[in-house]
């Protein structure tokens, strides 16, 4: 199997306050990979480092054999490298359909047009309608996004991702502030969505994380402090100290 | 839940999406067009054709603040800058009116794309200070160079002829002339809002770092509508210094930067026909009671606090929620 996205010796340093030290990490082609580790670990600032939110102090990414450290978070997204968000991240004053036409639309690449009319974007409608239907949005087609639940928000928020159809994805919190009905919702989905594609994502909910990953990176005060699958990791004495009081969320 | 997925027919879709212009805009349109039509023979044409002129500007002051969410605070520069330029091309270059007006708007777009790539790096309060402090620097230009006038401005510009052909002497020609030119540039602003760009402009006002991540470079969009924007701005100033056959300094005075937030903002920002229905409103404030002297300004400035506290989202903007279709 081979690498598809590598961080060597990813550092970053806020005024005197080192949150990322030194973190190495390897994520395989086809696998789900899971970045976990207790509050303040540093899991959020080493994904928007990842997904060039923000710039490393220190270190190289690498993703797929290429260099991209320098480059601009849409430029990685160009890549086929696209990330959530924690808050669900969605167009709330445009229709679902419309959310995952902006999608569909970036890779067409007709997107400055300003003298076309809308109707030219009809020609997206099927496409978009078959990843509304994938996640089971289909009756609220059109409605306006702020009027979802949030947990369609967040199904909404996956469609529009998997309309670009990248080959690795990377889900920060996917199932943050989740109903448990919605929880194994996206986790079949994200099950699914996974066989041709590679996913790092960042959970609290170690029984989705246990459920889901095939690999597990622990962070802890900005290092890595053990990495392996579920059983290995849960395991490590430093991992069961680093959780105490907080391993059962 | 999930069961409700495969029933879809239970709900039919509220409108047809957004594709294409619904009948309620075309009927808007038409009503408003049949409306300036006669309007020159019921007022005086000169403050007719002051209220399209404004209401082009604040459409167009419109396009970056409610479709692209970027507060400019200094848009009087696009606006009294391509005043200028048509001026100083009907008056001493001896062009038509047309080509005068066309340079202006070319001035203006010129202007706007330098000021704006200088500027869409900052965000808010900042981007808005950046903007005026551009805007400070036409200013003063105008105030010091040579060709614009200073104090006195670039006064009795000819009127000329339209292609060569047809005189604009008359108020009632240049009205049309006017009409034409005002009515197709809020037509061309309303297509940039329902185009594929400005689909991606209401995306990357809604939620800037999600547009980001789906691999929008946002500021190339953000360039591109501080560009349009400033073009319509400056076409709309252009045409005003062919109507008063003057272009001055209040054209280029930060409280006209000032007067166009306010316009679109009693009229309602983000809306189609709002920015219209301020511009006129001010306009007419301001003709109307010109007798009140220096009260107007008061008195605007009173309607305004009025319509903040009221009606926030403006004056289309409330009918607009009430009757619950996009105005």
């Amino acid at each position: 199997m081979s690498i598809v996205l590598k961080a060597e010796g990813l550092t970053k340093e806020f005024k005197g306050f080192v949150a990322v030290n030194n973190v190495d990490l390897a994520i395989e082609e086809g696998t789900i990979h899971a970045l976990i580790g207790p509050n303040g670990a540093g899991k959020t600032t080493c994904f928007n480092l990842l997904t060039k939110f923000l710039q490393p102090t220190a270190g190289r990414i690498i993703f797929r054999d290429r260099d991209i450290t320098r480059l601009s978070p849409a430029g990685i997204a160009q890549l086929g490298m696209v990330r959530s968000f924690q808050i669900s991240a969605v167009f709330d004053d445009l229709s679902v359909l419309e959310n995952v036409r902006i999608a569909l639309q970036r890779k067409r690449g007709e997107s400055f047009d300003f003298w076309r009319s809308e109707k030219s974007l009809s020609q997206l409608d099927d496409a978009a309608r078959g990843h509304i239907d994938d996640v089971g949005l289909s009756e609220f087609i059109n409605h306006r996004a702020a009027e979802l639940s949030y947990g369609r928000k967040r199904s909404l928020e996956i469609a529009t991702t998997l309309a670009l159809d990248p080959g690795m994805l990377l889900l920060d919190e996917p199932m943050a502030g989740m109903t448990q009905q919605d929880i194994e919702r996206i986790s079949a989905l994200i099950r699914r969505i996974a066989k041709n594609r590679t996913i790092l994502m960042v959970e609290h909910n170690l029984s989705v994380v246990a459920d889901l990953s095939d690999r597990i990176t622990v962070l802890a005060r900005g290092e890595v402090l053990a990495e392996g699958d579920y059983e290995a990791v849960s395991k490590s004495p430093a991992v069961i100290e680093a959780y105490i009081g907080a391993e059962d969320e | 839940m999930m069961a409700l997925t495969k029933n879809q027919a239970l709900e039919p879709a509220k409108q047809p999406s957004s594709i294409g212009m619904p009948l309620l805009h075309k009927v808007i349109f038409l009503v408003l067009l049949a409306f300036l039509l006669v309007l020159p023979f019921m007022v005086y044409p000169v403050f007719a054709m002051k209220v399209m002129c404004f209401a082009l500007f604040a459409a167009a002051f419109n396009l970056l603040l409610g479709f692209g969410g970027l507060l400019s605070f200094g848009h009087a520069a696009y606006f009294g800058g391509a005043s200028y330029i048509a001026a100083q091309a009907a008056k001493v270059w001896g062009f038509t009116p047309e080509l005068a007006v066309l340079s202006g708007t070319l001035a203006a777009a010129v202007l706007g794309l330098v000021i704006g790539a200088l500027s869409i790096r900052r965000q808010g309060i900042y981007f808005a200070m950046v903007t005026l402090a551009f805007a400070q620097m036409v200013y003063f230009f105008a105030l010091q160079s040579d060709f614009t006038g200073g104090e006195d401005g670039i006064q009795s510009v000819p009127r000329g002829d339209l292609f060569g052909l047809v005189s604009l002497q008359d108020n009632i020609s240049l009205y049309f002339f006017v009409l034409v030119i005002t009515f197709g540039g809020i037509l061309m602003l309303y297509r940039i809002v329902h185009s594929p760009f400005g689909q991606v402009l209401k995306a990357i006002r809604e939620n800037e770092p999600r547009a980001i991540s789906l691999g929008y470079q946002v500021n190339r969009y953000k360039l591109m509508v501080f560009t349009l924007s400033a073009t319509f701005a400056g076409l709309a100033g252009a045409t005003k210094s062919q109507v008063f056959q003057l272009a001055s300094l209040t054209d280029v005075h930060w409280s006209m930067s000032g007067e166009v937030v306010l316009m679109t903002l009693l009229g309602g920002m983000g809306t189609i026909f709002g920015p219209l229905v301020g511009a006129a409103f001010i306009v007419s404030m301001q003709n109307y009671l010109a007798t009140f002297g220096a009260w107007v300004t008061i008195i605007q400035g009173f309607a305004f606090v009025i319509g903040v506290l009221l009606f926030r989202e403006g004056i289309i903007g409330v009918i607009a929620r009430i009757i619950k279709r996009p105005l």
